[in-house]
């Protein structure tokens, strides 16, 4: 078989499985996301939960949205930050704010 | 039409003459292509998911502040916010750390009043007297217990507490609870020791959404030391944590954007001798520089299109099959109890299709430019460099 028959094949078959993915992931955010999404958001009314329980290390990876201002470096004036999921939780949007006012 | 297929012939039998090194790049490209594609698809999925939930959060909360630092409020706080016009239910809540010394792990108590509807995404019951709790999926698994079973914590006094698990959180719900224990209002201000008349915070409910800031506004006027936190904020919050210029995004981002454009540059940089023969040779039996360029485009179109797609591919099931196991260690820092993956896939193509045209179109041009010097140049003193 020529060469460019396997190359427009294979390519042909990527582009099959990326669009099954994408219409199956589109499918399952209709039915069962939905579902699911429902039931958290009746978690979160019901609890009155403010955060995603991602990072436990410290009060304010657990709670980004309650944390004060100076929670990071609550040690001593410019202790530096030594938990990990610091460096991934970006700045308040509002301490951004006033940094550029 | 002819033509072009003969010509993308042509360059596929370059590429196969040349199948190791071509192996190579194909596999170091998709590889490049599937972290930043994961690292897109879970921080979308994420937000998406965060601003969806979180949707439902109170309407404002108000802590109290002193010194900088988060303080326990006087429940006659209540009173004053009340007088705002437009402002629903207020209640104190009662809530805080606990650290589990037992399993190094750190868990959140929060207390619950009144009797709560039936939940779906707990089994068994929520808390309906004293002494009963209700534990996130990452507490039952870190203690080894389940409904039915017993929850010994040690309270403000040092002396351990027992709970009865009256429901536990499904791992559906891991997101949001895994960490989390739910006990009666009564016992969690007697298990902290909370002083009397002290919340941890206050959620307000405000009956018309527009209205939030400006009582925010106002109870920061009547109350100089609170701090009202509104719901806004709060998915702010989560935008700006998954947002692309945050810490993770940015680190693993750069450092595969940093790795794919050494290999875009190595490509530009110059062809090799036996690359350069090649094209004079071509010149030499009658091609035109505009086929030589059609060859190298496909040369490059066959190897970043089949990089792509196969990155994209393995991204999608990365994240959303196997709950982008390769990614979590490097979200999880130092969280003891950390929640299984159960994203729900949220895609947005307008990502996909700028990682593709961040991607695929340098690397094609890589290709062709040099390619296009040496087109230009006379077949023999080419053939002879």
């Amino acid at each position: 078989m020529r060469k460019h028959l396997i190359f427009i094949g294979i390519t042909g078959l990527e582009l099959a499985l990326l669009a099954v993915l994408f219409v199956l992931s589109a499918d399952m955010v209709r039915t069962k996301g939905q579902r699911q999404m429902n039931s958290k958001s009746q978690l979160v009314a019901l609890l009155g939960l403010t955060d995603l329980s991602l990072w436990t290390e410290a009060r304010y990876t657990r709670h980004p949205s309650q944390a004060d201002f100076f929670t990071a470096f609550q040690d001593f004036p410019a202790a530096i930050e030594h938990f990990p999921a610091g460096s991934i939780v970006a700045p308040l949007p509002s301490v951004v704010f006033l940094k550029k006012k | 039409m002819i033509r072009h297929l003969k010509i993308l012939e042509h360059a596929l039998s370059t590429i196969v003459r040349r199948k190791y090194k071509n192996f190579a790049v194909i596999v170091v490209y998709s590889f490049t292509i599937m972290v930043l594609a994961s690292i897109l698809f879970l921080s979308h999925s994420l937000k998406t998911e965060a601003a969806n939930i979180l949707s439902q959060a109170p309407d404002l909360i108000v802590q109290r502040t002193m010194a900088g630092r988060h303080e326990l409020v006087p429940e006659n706080y209540v009173e004053v916010i009340k007088g705002n016009r437009g402002v629903g239910k207020i209640t104190p809540r009662y809530w805080g750390y606990y650290y589990d010394a037992l399993t190094g792990s750190n868990y959140t108590i929060l207390g619950v009043t009144g009797a709560l509807p039936e939940m779906e995404m707990v089994e068994g019951a929520l808390p309906s007297r004293s002494g009963e709790c209700v534990v996130g999926e990452g507490v039952a698994r870190a203690r080894r217990i389940g409904v039915g079973d017993e929850l010994i914590l040690v309270n403000s006094q040092g002396l351990g507490q027992v709970f009865e698990v009256a429901g536990k959180f499904t791992a559906a719900s891991d997101i949001l609870t895994n960490d989390l224990i739910i006990l009666g209002e009564r016992d969690v201000i007697d298990f902290f020791g909370f002083p009397q008349g002290r919340a941890t915070d206050i959620t307000v409910e405000i009956r018309n959404p527009s209205e939030v800031q400006n009582i925010a506004g106002r109870i920061k006027r009547d109350l100089p030391d609170a701090r009202p936190i509104t719901k806004q904020e709060i998915i702010r919050t989560y935008d700006a944590v998954f947002n692309w210029r945050s810490g993770m995004m940015l680190t693993i981002f750069s450092a595969a954007l940093v790795s794919f454009c050494i290999l875009a540059w190595d490509k530009a940089t110059g062809l090799s001798g036996e690359e350069k023969s090649e094209i004079g040779i071509l010149k030499a039996i009658g091609w035109d520089t505009s086929d030589i360029l059609e060859l190298k485009f496909w040369e490059g179109l066959v190897i970043s299109l089949t990089s792509f797609l196969l990155g994209l591919i393995a991204a999608f099931v990365h994240v959303f099959y196997f709950g982008a196991t390769i990614l979590a260690p490097v979200i999880k820092g130092w969280s003891v109890l950390f929640p299984s993956f159960k994203l729900i896939p949220f895609v947005n193509l307008y990502q996909v299709f700028v990682i593709g045209f961040l991607t695929v179109i340098p690397y094609i041009a890589s290709t062709v430019i040099p390619s296009w010097k040496a087109a230009i140049a006379d077949p023999e003193s080419v053939m002879r460099s």
